[in-house]
């Protein structure tokens, strides 16, 4: 049962206050897309066993959605962060890093 | 034969006499005996039969790792089959009964498999039950199913009679496990400051120390207990639950325990079981460590015990398990089992230690008390049926050549110890194979890790592989200290308790006994008890390519009983490296799951049953329907009347009489469940253009509009009227199970797609009681009111206007869900009940008729208005049900779009919504499909579409239903064929879905 910091309200979250949302930072494609981008943008998901970007939502309780870096494996939390960007923060990117030298997800290295 | 002694019984209160029944019988034990142990006082030896060959099982353990003593226990409402006889504790009336034998315990028919056992080796079902085809499920599958299963279920019609509660609770460190090792590591934590929450499975703090011996700090183990707990018992941060045994460990530090409150006492007020729901910064596990059998022939007689065992019941419940028992080792801790036996003044006859020059101080001591020890020898077979008779003794190095056959009724066997490190591995942890102890041990560099990626588990004292009382007090000092370190308390450093025992000289590792048995022996040579699992099973396996520990678990069920293995994984999986010529850690271990051992389902519900089991959502007006006699729906987590039945009257009726009611006159509705979202702000209509297939930006003020939703992949989710209640300002309605659902459906693409949109959603369902007054008579009856226009005019079709009827302030929307002239009144949720009150007083002179949710259905049927879980199913677009009336052509996007123009979205082969008539007015089958010619692959008969509602019409009075249908709207008039029920078809004739008033005429005055 995960622990996850809702990066609005300040509240160390128990999973059953979450709604897990998917893989984060998708790119929307909409009516003139390719098939391809769009295809891609359905139903095609990052499954790393390591790092993920992640969407939760603080459901029963501030309702908030927000990010959170986690290690699939080792279910290491390197942290939240606002849903209301597109991408990563640099400087949680630099402490994923330091931890997991070679780090990949998606075109993030 | 097994009998109480007169000496020894440390936890046994002789002065209070138990009385208990097995099998119907009247025992006798004492207080603080187990089941096992007072059983055994009882010369009951033999306790079950085993899964596959009904072999006679007896107890081989003295705790929770037990595969043999499994009982059901209780009676009636309280019953529970596969409970432990080594951990229930017996009570006054105590009943329990033996499994898995017919017609009893003693004549068992099943043990025919047994004589069978050739055949039924390793995969047998796999192979036999394949062919021919057809016998299976005529012949194998129900005789396997009549044979298969341990215990009888309980009686399903019975409601469990006592009461569970969840308990949370939240702590620095949580010490798993009361043995010398879990006291010392809490007491460690502790004084640095951390709270302690300290859970030990049994009713005793201690572990094996007081059985095992030594000393501890110059003191005996016992008195060192005794002391310890007083200290822990006086720190204000720390807290010891006996009887709470911890389930699991998962992510982040959460961990389950279950305490048994009354098992031992069933007349003791409150909760039986409790689940503990703990969130622990650190957890340590000092869960100690299980002895494992050793693999002779006939080891699963009863009779043949762990050696730990035999020294627990004889130590703890002054009970010997045999007069003349035989003690079989490839360690030195066995020699505590012949010393106490002797010292208790019963016989050993003979030692039979598999190690060439045999053991270290505790050997000698044997020998002292002049036990004779034979060095490099092996238990070549045990002979005996349903009790141990003799041991045959030949030598370890050799095939199984018997130069000895002696006489005994009892054998102690031990294998050595394997670190209970199941918590350990719950969430992560990693193991390491200890080739001096041969078992495996938990790795420290590889523990499990929490949020911050730093460890949460300590292993300590055995459960370490820390075996020696020195080694497991140190271990479990620094396993203290770096708890509560790690947990931010300052702990310092601290000498650990001296710890005085026999120095022991290492083991030899044996998996077979003699190592070169032959295959009579092996196929005698048990490793799973419960599950019937032997060596040759497994080698069998690895002969036939199952390489892998996982899938040879599976292939020969080891492992797979009630007992997860406890006393079989080790031995098996060192029988089956062997085999493939690997090395043990290669071969590796299962997955440990959680639990540790079962526990209650009705912990788990705790106090979610009955009423409490889900919340009731009630409108403010269910008081009423409840009693005038509703008959409920549940609709998400609704309650809604189907119907109100009144007096001798059948629901059908009651339904049609409401329907023809409503069109004839006058009829209310309670629409309080619906959903009413609250959509605000400048975008708030930019907003819902993307969220509808509508365009609902360009609808005016006090307007409204039925709209569509869809999800991304463009399948049809919801559907409602939208009202505008200013510029800035819309209401929308959606179904009754849609309005949480659609509401943070809103909320997700508001925050996550489009957070610069300035619009803020409300779900304000609960706010407003809704009634929906329909029929002819509907405006005369809010005229009647007084407050407001409600005349055509004033009011049109389509529109909504604030005011108000008889004093109560309304919002009314002229919206129909039936075809009817209907208004949609909405009051402040506190003024519903009232409101509704004054309605039904008004409208009497109409015949006013309250009506559920099954006249509602009907009447939108007949209009051929869809309805959303009925006419949808998660696969069906907008377009699929003519609804392309109200999709947009001139907006860029919706929601849905983009997938509605996929290849498959656009196949002009999808079923498309049509209306269905049978030509004799009969109702179709609800689900019936529309039947095509000829047959698939598989020899079914091929479709062409199918019914999605289906009613008897009172209004038209003859069947009527909507359908997707084959090129549907061009086949008008067309009659097709319909499955009945069996091979049974019905006609049916594809019409348009409008039944009734298909120019809106009624609606529109």
């Amino acid at each position: 049962m995960l622990l996850l910091t809702c990066p609005y309200c300040g509240v160390a979250a128990e999973e059953t206050e979450l709604h897990a949302g998917g893989e984060a930072h998708l790119t929307r494609f909409g009516p003139d897309s390719s098939d391809a981008d769009f295809t891609s943008y359905l139903f095609h998901r990052e499954n790393p066993k390591g790092v993920h970007f992640e969407r939760w939502r603080h459901v029963n309780g501030c309702g908030k959605w927000f990010h959170a870096a986690r290690d699939t494996n080792t279910l290491e939390v390197f942290g939240t962060y606002s849903a209301q960007t597109t991408e990563p923060p640099k400087d949680l990117l630099g402490k994923i890093r330091e931890k997991r030298p070679g780090f990949r997800w998606r075109d993030i290295a | 034969m097994s009998t109480r002694v007169q000496t020894q019984g440390r936890l046994i209160d002789r002065d209070r006499p138990i009385s208990f029944k097995f099998n119907g019988t009247l025992l006798k034990g004492y207080q603080g005996d187990t089941l096992a142990s007072a059983l055994l006082a009882n010369d009951q030896m033999l306790i079950g039969r085993s899964f596959k060959y009904h072999r006679p099982r007896g107890v081989v353990a003295s705790g929770s790792e037990e595969p043999n003593a499994l009982v059901g226990l209780g009676e009636g409402d309280r019953f529970e089959p596969n409970q432990r006889a080594t951990t229930t504790e017996i009570f006054h009336g105590l009943t329990a009964t033996s499994q898995n034998h017919w017609p009893s315990l003693n004549y068992d028919v099943g043990i025919v498999n047994n004589v069978l056992s050739r055949f039924l080796s390793a995969g047998f079902y796999y192979k036999m039950f394949i062919h021919p085809r057809p016998f299976w499920k005529h012949f194998y599958e129900p005789f396997i199913r009549h044979s298969a299963g341990l215990g009888k279920a309980p009686n399903p019609e019975v409601r469990d009679a006592d009461r569970y509660e969840h308990f949370y609770a939240f702590t620095d460190v949580l010490v798993i496990g009361g043995g010398v090792a879990g006291l010392q590591s809490a007491l460690t934590a502790a004084r640095a400051g951390a709270k302690v929450l300290l859970l030990e499975q049994t009713a005793h703090l201690g572990g094996r120390a007081p059985v095992d011996g030594g000393t501890i700090d110059g003191m005996e183990p016992e008195a060192w207990v005794e002391k310890a707990r007083a200290e822990l018992d006086a720190l204000p941060n720390t807290q010891v639950r006996t009887r709470t045994m911890g389930a699991g460990v998962y992510d982040h530090g959460y961990v389950l325990g279950y305490e048994r409150l009354t098992d031992h006492a069933p007349d003791t007020p409150g909760p039986r079981h409790r689940l503990w729901r703990i969130r622990a910064a650190q957890v340590i596990t000092a869960t100690g460590a299980i002895e494992r059998p050793l693999s002779f022939a006939g080891n699963d007689i009863p009779g043949v015990m762990l050696a730990s065992a035999v020294r627990d019941y004889l130590v703890n419940y002054g009970v010997s398990p045999g007069d003349r028992t035989v003690v079989v080792t490839n360690n030195d801790d066995a020699y505590r089992t012949a010393i106490a036996l002797v010292q208790a003044g019963l016989k050993v006859p003979v030692i039979l230690d598999a190690r060439p020059t045999g053991g270290g101080a505790l050997m000698d001591e044997a020998k002292a008390l002049g036990i004779r020890v034979e060095t490099g020898a092996a238990a070549v077979k045990v002979k005996g049926a349903k009790r141990v008779h003799s041991v045959c003794i030949g030598v370890q190095a050799g095939e199984g050549e018997v130069l000895e056959e002696v006489f005994c009724d009892a054998i102690a066997m031990s294998g050595g110890w394997s670190p209970v490190v199941h918590l350990w591995s719950h969430c992560g942890g990693k193991l390491t194979w200890d080739a001096g102890q041969a078992a495996f041990r938990p790795d420290h560099a590889r523990a499990p890790t929490s949020h911050d990626g730093n460890p949460f588990v300590i292993a300590a004292g055995a459960a370490d592989g820390a075996f020696h009382l020195k080694d497991v007090l140190q271990n479990a000092v620094k396993a203290g200290e770096t708890a509560a370190t790690r947990a931010g308390g300052k702990a310092e450093s601290s000498a650990a308790p001296r710890g005085d025992a026999p120095e022991e000289a290492p083991l030899a590792p044996v998996w077979m006994m003699p190592q070169g048995a032959k295959k009579q022996l092996r196929m005698k040579a048990w490793l799973d008890y419960q599950n019937d699992v032997k060596v040759s099973d497994v080698q069998l396996a690895a002969q036939e390519g199952f390489e892998s520990v996982e899938h040879t678990k599976r292939y020969t069920t080891l492992g797979m009983a009630t007992d997860q293995g406890k006393l079989s994984n080790i031995n098996g999986l060192a029988t089956l490296a062997n085999a493939l010529d690997e090395d043990i850690p290669r071969v590796g271990t299962t997955t440990f799951r959680p639990p540790y051992t079962p526990i209650s389902m009705g912990a788990i519900a705790g106090e979610a049953r009955g009423e409490i089991f889900q919340p009731i959502r009630k409108t403010p007006m269910h008081a009423w329907h409840e009693a005038n006699g509703a008959h409920w729906e549940p609709v998400g987590h609704w309650r809604r009347p189907y119907a109100f039945p009144r007096k001798g009257e059948s629901v059908t009726d009651a339904v049609h009489r409401e329907v023809l009611a409503t069109r004839n006159s006058l009829g209310l509705l309670d629409a309080s469940t619906l959903g009413k979202i609250i959509v605000k702000g400048p975008d708030a209509g930019r907003f819902l253009d993307m969220l509808y297939t509508n365009m609902m930006s360009t609808l005016k003020p006090g307007k409204c509009r039925y709209g569509l939703m869809c999800s991304e992949n463009g399948f049809l989710t919801d559907d409602g009227v939208v009202a505008r209640i200013d510029e800035d300002t819309f209401l929308c309605h959606t179904t009754t199970g849609g309005a949480d659902r659609i509401h943070a459906h809103m909320e997700e693409w508001l925050q996550t797609e489009w957070w610069d949109w300035q619009v803020w959603t409300v779900n304000a369902t609960e706010q407003f009681a809704q009634v929906a007054v329909v029929g002819p008579n509907a405006r005369k009856l809010l005229e009647k009111l007084g407050g407001m226009d409600v005349s055509k005019d004033a009011l049109g079709f389509m529109e909504w206007k604030d005011g108000d009827l008889a004093g109560f302030p309304v919002r009314v929307y002229r919206i129909s869900f039936s075809g009817e002239l209907s208004y949609e009144i909405a009051v402040p949720a506190n003024l519903g009940r009232a409101f509704w009150d004054k309605l039904l007083e008004a409208g009497a002179e109409w015949d006013i008729t309250p009506y559920g949710t099954e006249a509602l259905h009907i009447m939108r049927a007949e209009k051929g208005f869809i309805m959303i879980g009925d006419e949808t199913d998660g696969t069906v677009i907008p377009q699929d049900l003519g609804l392309d009336w109200a999709i947009s052509k001139k907006k860029d996007d919706y929601i849905g779009k983009r997938a509605q123009a996929r290849s498959h979205m656009t196949d002009p082969k999808r079923w498309k919504l049509v209306g269905l008539e049978t030509l004799d007015g009969s109702t179709l089958m609800d689900g019936a499909y529309a039947v095509a010619e000829g047959t698939n692959e598989n020899g079914q008969t091929n479709t062409q579409g199918r019914v999605t509602s289906t009613y008897h019409s009172p209004t038209l009075n003859k069947g009527i239903a909507m359908g997707l249908v084959l090129n549907g709207p061009d086949r008008m008039g067309e009659v097709i064929e319909f499955t009945n029920g069996g091979d049974d078809r019905v006609k049916a004739r594809i019409v348009n879905p409008v039944f009734f008033d298909p120019e809106g005429e009624k609606q529109n005055v």
